[in-house]
């Protein structure tokens, strides 16, 4: 046992942390999220082609470097502190997974060396109302011919605007499947809707009679439900990583301000009613990383093929408690900026809500603590009757 | 980062258990899960039989350098040790604070003369200790301390009153933060003696709390006595020796804290599922948020626990405390309200509790022993966010 970074992870974490700092300041983050695309694609390219990020957690044997989910998580968290405006999320942490975990030899050679080096990015198309998990997938599809026919309107796509590559579920006479499908197949309909946090891009996709063939079937027959499950489960192991470093950035900024703020002749983080604050968003920000971590730990042996089994069956709950544990300290420690940068908090100009919002959209995305500290009751207590 | 156990460790779980399977029996049945905060009071004598029974096994002082009589455990076979301990119900430690405390900051500060004479009674279960630092006026202001001893004639001769005092009366050795330079104030002029407690000039008094019960006592010195060589460091070190012990409290002993706590969390899941609790959807959202929070005591702890090598007080240390004092906490009110109505009835009279009616009352405590969670958020903000310290005001 051993439940710290290594030297190289830490050197992964500083590279991340540095090059952030630069690339991804208020201004930038200010005019990916005032554009349609929702990220600079120059910029996107130098984290593709210099930092190779998108390849990170890819075997090498598909292109990738071959390292795990906790690699994953270190530049999630990075991420999360500067709400870097990428293709990142949708790619690296929906459709990568989506492959490595249900691919076929075929399709992991044609479609992962593509998302390694970045000139594809994907996403992961499954919800098609506002329940939560596998409720949610409502698109239809049916065999025809030696292939598919698929219909039905997805919402809340992440990225789905200018992803390439859609994961796309449906169901049909053998239950829920997933279905590989390139972006430009005929019959996709995308369009960005607009969005109470700007900084992460959501688009509804609409699917009219999309064909495709006996090869885009992801995963086994009557399997893919299982699949998705696992496939949202690592997307919020990957989002409370996230969630921690956007946190961990509330708590910093708040910690900056209240350090130069000067009423009453003192710096009002001199102020036991401001250091008791900041020091209870701490406890959180730690907490949550504790749980982040820990579920990156469990992720990356089901990520692995050759993963612990007995680490790897304590996904589900990992995951569920890493989701509502990080969503609720992002979301606490958010508002807790908003309140201690005072008047200023509540301006445009000051980034607090910009955290703010990344923090209320990502608790929602993929199911709200609540309902992921449901499924934790449901194991512990049985199904509620 | 790994999070499972090697082969190697996953023997010496065996082992332990196996030790604990054989040994935990017979006259010492019926201290399993006796003992520890909220029931420090039950069976003094069996349990410090028990210290002796361990000592043969070679079972205390597992983390101990073996130049001191310990086992020398690396930290994975000490949480490993200290989570069958308290999985197999093995009993409240009396020996902890000399273990836990009084030990290492012997073996820390003291000399190979006090060393010699100090740690093979701790080590062997025959001698216990008590922690001599609170006073009626320096609770939270711990530099507060009006305690004064004076050397003469090759004795420190103490006097006045120590408060919250663990297990004094059934205690060999108090360590008490005493001043020992007249006139001084504060931090300055403390020093840390080693007490013998079966003296005249020592009275002890238990506090009844709000428990009905007694563990935490009063304790007086008129004139008591100790050698002049029973001082830890110099005469005026003694403030800087009092906050290195408490460095020496968190460690891996928190990982056997919380397999009590997991105790706890299944008898009030089990009694959920009987009195139909479970089916209340705001019971069960609070049941799996307190599950959810152990979880995360414990990833705190390893992460504390792999990050300890480095030595310094890490961010993750100084959140502890604060951290399971809260869930504690919630984890009392929970286990009321799964209880509904029974919770109000007792096992007997005139006030005996249940095991989860004195974990509620008892739990009432956590946030304020050990630096109240006030002071705790202080140390946070001022150590580990570096927010500036409480202007002083001046006298």
């Amino acid at each position: 046992m051993e439940f710290a970074f290594s030297d190289e992870q830490e050197m992964i974490r500083e590279s991340a942390e540095s090059f952030l700092a630069d690339v991804s300041d208020s201004a930038a983050v200010r005019a990916a999220m005032a554009s349609d695309l929702g990220h600079d694609p120059a910029l996107w390219q130098r984290v593709c082609s210099e930092m190779v990020w998108p390849a990170i957690h890819i075997p090498e044997a598909y292109g990738g470097l071959g390292l795990g989910f906790v690699e994953l998580a270190i530049l999630l968290e990075q991420m999360g502190r500067r709400l870097f405006c990428s293709p990142f999320f949708a790619s690296a942490c929906l459709a990568t997974p989506a492959l490595l975990l249900g691919g076929s030899e075929a399709q992991k050679a044609k479609w992962l060396p593509q998302l390694a080096d970045g000139s594809l990015t994907g996403t992961l198309a499954y919800a098609s109302n506002s329940r939560n998990g596998l409720d949610s997938v409502q698109a239809n599809v049916r065999e025809e011919g030696k292939g598919f026919v698929l219909d039905g309107k997805l919402r809340q796509v992440v990225d789905g605007h200018n992803a390439n590559l859609l994961i796309v579920a449906a169901r049909g006479s053998e239950g829920i499947g997933l279905f590989v499908i390139p972006a430009d197949t005929p019959g996709i309909s995308r369009r960005l809707v607009p969005t109470l946090d700007q900084t992460r891009k959501l688009a509804e996709v609409e699917l009219n009679h999309v064909y495709v063939g006996a090869d885009a079937a992801l995963g086994a027959s009557g399997q893919g439900g299982e699949l998705l499950e696992k496939i949202l489960q690592l997307a919020c192991v990957a989002l409370a990583a996230e969630q921690t470093g956007g946190a961990q950035q509330a708590l910093d900024l708040t910690l900056a301000y209240t350090a130069e703020r000067q009423q009453f002749g003192r710096a009002i983080a001199s102020f036991q009613a401001i250091k008791h604050r900041a020091a209870d968003m701490m406890l959180e920000v730690e907490c949550a990383r504790s749980a982040a971590l820990y579920a990156a730990c469990v992720a990356e042996e089901v990520l692995a093929g050759n993963g612990d089994p007995d680490v790897a069956a304590e996904l589900p709950l990992a995951a569920a408690l890493a989701k509502s544990r990080c969503s609720e300290a992002f979301f606490h420690c958010a508002a807790e900026s908003i309140q201690l940068h005072g008047g200023v908090g509540f301006t445009w100009e000051y980034d607090p809500h910009l955290y703010f919002k990344r923090a209320r959209a990502s608790e929602a995305l993929f199911g709200a603590p609540s309902w992921h500290r449901e499924r934790i009751a449901v194991a512990l207590l049985g199904e509620y009757a | 980062m790994k999070i499972s156990f090697s082969e190697a460790d996953e023997a010496f779980r065996r082992e332990v258990a196996n030790w604990l399977a054989d040994n935990l029996r017979g006259e010492f049945e019926q201290l399993r899960f006796r003992g520890g905060p909220g029931d420090e009071h039950s069976f003094p004598e069996e349990r410090k039989a028990w210290e002796r029974k361990l000592a043969e096994g070679g079972w205390t002082c597992v983390g101990w350098a073996p130049e001191h009589g310990g086992r020398g455990l690396s930290i994975n076979q000490q949480v490993i040790f200290h989570e069958e301990y308290a999985r197999a119900g093995g009993p409240g430690r009396m020996g902890h604070i000399g273990e836990g405390l009084a030990g290492p900051t012997i073996a820390a500060f003291g000399t190979d003369d006090q060393k010699r004479r100090l740690l093979p009674g701790i080590v062997a279960g025959t001698e216990f200790w008590c922690q001599g630092y609170s006073e009626p006026a320096a609770g939270s202001d711990l530099a507060n301390v009006k305690t004064r001893a004076v050397l003469e004639n090759g004795q420190w001769r103490i006097s006045g009153q120590k408060v919250w005092t663990s297990l004094a009366h059934e205690s060999e050795w108090c360590f008490v933060i005493a001043r020992t330079e007249a006139g001084s104030v504060g931090h300055q002029g403390l020093s840390f003696l080693l007490v013998p407690m079966h003296q005249p000039g020592i009275t002890v008094r238990p506090i009844e709390q709000l428990t009905g019960t007694s563990e935490f006592n009063e304790v007086f010195f008129d004139e008591a006595l100790t050698d002049a060589d029973n001082i830890l460091g110099a005469p005026g070190d003694g403030w800087k020796i009092a906050m290195a012990l408490l460095g020496f409290e968190r460690g891996v002993s928190t990982l056997g804290q919380q397999m009590l706590f997991q105790n706890e969390l299944e008898e009030i899941i089990q009694i959920a599922r009987a009195n139909g609790a479970a089916r209340d959807p705001l019971l069960r959202q609070r049941i799996a948020e307190a599950w959810g929070g152990l979880r995360i005591l414990r990833y705190n702890s390893l992460r504390m626990l792999s990050g300890a090598q480095d030595g310094g007080l890490r961010r993750e240390a100084m959140i502890y405390k604060l951290c399971w004092a809260n869930w504690h906490v919630a984890l009392g009110k929970l286990a009321m309200d799964v209880l509904g109505p029974d919770a109000e009835l007792l096992e007997g009279g005139p006030y005996e509790l249940g095991r989860l009616q004195s974990m509620f009352l008892f739990s009432r405590s956590d946030s304020i022993y050990g630096g109240t969670n006030e002071i705790q958020r202080n140390i946070i903000a001022e150590r580990a966010l570096g927010m500036p310290r409480e202007p002083r005001v001046r006298t």
